[in-house]
């Protein structure tokens, strides 16, 4: 009888029209994709995207040279020069991060007492050789100039999370 | 209308004397084969958005507003790209191929009816025809497949030939029950013969429902599209029979599935769907009404149904595995189309055969 049952089912087609009901509805549904150029996904205060240099209020870097960055990056992306400054202070006179290597884990960021180093939420930038993506402190403390206002208040709103 | 294609028929004698008749007939074979061509370009868009949109996403919607013109890039990026030949290959055979695939898939248009009348050539042994034209195109398959000297190719090839071979005959045995129940081989008199008062119920998908199960079902087989597109099974031989072909040559065998396509929902329509005729024909005012509608319209709006219901299968179905393709063809339509053969001769002499 089960039997029967099954043959009839699968001769009258049953199962295929209600897998064809299941793409039928699906033709009607709302889309789901979004179109990225115009439309963008939400980000979280977390985002780890492109790397940048902090300074305070006065202008000041905050960087001193401390390498705990350098020591932790798991890829060996950043490396440091130190010299002391004529004002007597530890600063770097070379930051540099290999963006081709870097893999984004936010550990140099993590490990920074001074928040000298962070990532942004800028994921869009690109290179046309390799070397582009060679950023300098220089090119660093540029991208943290322009998007301070954004870190800051990324930090602010992870600040209770730590 | 009518006055403008007469007059345009003296203009042609005057001009043309003897020879109007191959360039009327050049003409007309014109007039078919272009929007077939057009509509085998926007058919593949129209593939890639349904199956867009039944994945939840919008399918191509960059070229063009709503992506209209994304076949006219399609088409100038598969003309400019090169046509290469393996060195392994047979050259002219491999050339040939695509060519072979194409020109059955377009000749059997010739005797489609887009209208009352409206065919190229009124041939009485159409079915027949279409019998003998539908499958010539699996040589295009197996040459190709040979001649491009690759496994995958090859494979692709035989799959390809043994499954049409196989779903041939329950198509062909579906075509006998409709050459039975409107005895005639004349496409146009079958559509004729469904021609009555009472609309879309006296049309022949009703007494010969199964075999219009089976027809539809046989032609996606026929054509190699999913659920049995193992002649070409992407994810085990690559791409089947064309994947040693690039630019045209691929272009021409997408040219020649999609126009096969056509020419089964085209024929689904006329064999089992009455071709041309208004499906409200003689419900009082609706009936009325709707038969101002030209047949054309009809005929175009009922194969966009079956255009839609090809690509909803392939939307749908995962890919028979082989030995599912041949039992489901062998051992239930060529079953089924036989019973019903004999029940359609049988009912056909009661008096309860009432189309």
């Amino acid at each position: 009888m089960n039997k029967l049952i099954k043959f009839f089912k699968s001769f009258l087609l049953l199962e295929l029209l209600k897998g064809m009901s299941v793409t039928g509805r699906y033709f009607f549904a709302r889309h789901i994709t979004v179109e990225y150029p115009e439309e963008k996904t939400p980000q979280s205060f977390r985002f780890r995207g492109l790397h940048a240099q902090r300074r305070y209020a006065n202008g000041e870097e905050r960087c001193i040279a401390c390498k705990l960055c350098e020591a932790v990056c798991p890829a060996m992306a950043i490396k440091i020069e130190v010299a002391e400054r004529a004002d007597g202070s530890r600063r770097t006179t070379q930051y540099d991060i290999d963006l081709t290597k870097c893999i984004f884990c936010g550990f140099c960021e993590e490990s920074c007492p001074v928040d000298a180093i962070v990532e942004t939420r800028v994921y869009e930038y690109h290179g046309e050789k390799r070397g582009d993506l060679y950023y300098t402190k220089e090119m660093l403390l540029a991208v943290g100039d322009k998007y301070e206002e954004q870190i800051a208040k990324d930090r602010a709103a992870d600040a209770k999370y730590r | 209308m009518m006055e403008l294609l007469q007059t345009l028929q003296l203009l042609g004698q005057d001009v043309f004397g003897a020879a109007w008749l191959p360039v009327w007939t050049a003409i007309k074979i014109m007039v078919i084969i272009l929007p077939i061509m057009g509509g085998v370009a926007y058919y593949t868009l129209a593939e890639r958005k349904v199956l867009g949109f039944m994945q939840i996403r919008p399918g191509p919607n960059r070229v063009g507003y709503w992506g209209l013109l994304q076949p006219v890039a399609d088409g100038i990026k598969l003309l400019t790209k090169e046509f290469i030949i393996p060195t392994g290959s047979n050259k002219f055979l491999f050339v040939a191929a695509p060519i072979l695939a194409l020109a059955p898939a377009l000749a059997a248009w010739a005797v489609v009816p887009f209208f009352d009348g409206g065919e190229l050539a009124n041939v009485n042994a159409g079915l027949l025809y279409l019998l003998a034209m539908t499958p010539l195109g699996v040589y295009g398959i197996i040459i190709s497949g040979w001649a491009s000297n690759s496994k995958y190719a090859f494979l692709g090839a035989l799959r390809s030939a043994a499954q049409i071979v196989s779903y041939e005959l329950a198509m062909g045995f579906a075509l006998v029950c409709v050459l039975l129940a409107a005895q005639s081989m004349n496409l146009g008199d079958i559509v004729r013969a469904q021609n009555q008062h009472a609309g879309l119920l006296g049309w022949f998908w009703i007494p010969l429902f199964p075999m219009f199960v089976v027809y539809f079902i046989s032609g996606v087989a026929e054509t190699n599209r999913a659920p049995f597109d193992l002649a070409e099974g992407e994810s085990e031989i690559v791409a089947g029979f064309h994947v040693e072909y690039s630019g045209m040559g691929f272009a021409i065998f997408f040219l020649a599935e999609y126009a096969n396509m056509i020419l089964i929902a085209a024929l689904s329509v006329v064999l089992f769907l009455g071709g041309w005729l208004n499906p409200f024909h003689g419900w009082g005012a609706l009936g009325e009404l709707t038969d101002q509608i030209p047949g054309l319209i009809w005929m175009l709006g009922k194969m966009s149904l079956f255009l839609f219901i090809f690509l909803w299968f392939r939307a749908t179905f995962p890919r028979y595995r082989y030995d599912q393709l041949m039992r489901l063809g062998w051992k239930v339509f060529i079953p089924l189309t036989l019973i019903w053969v004999v029940v359609v001769a049988a009912w056909m002499q009661t008096s309860y055969w009432l189309w």
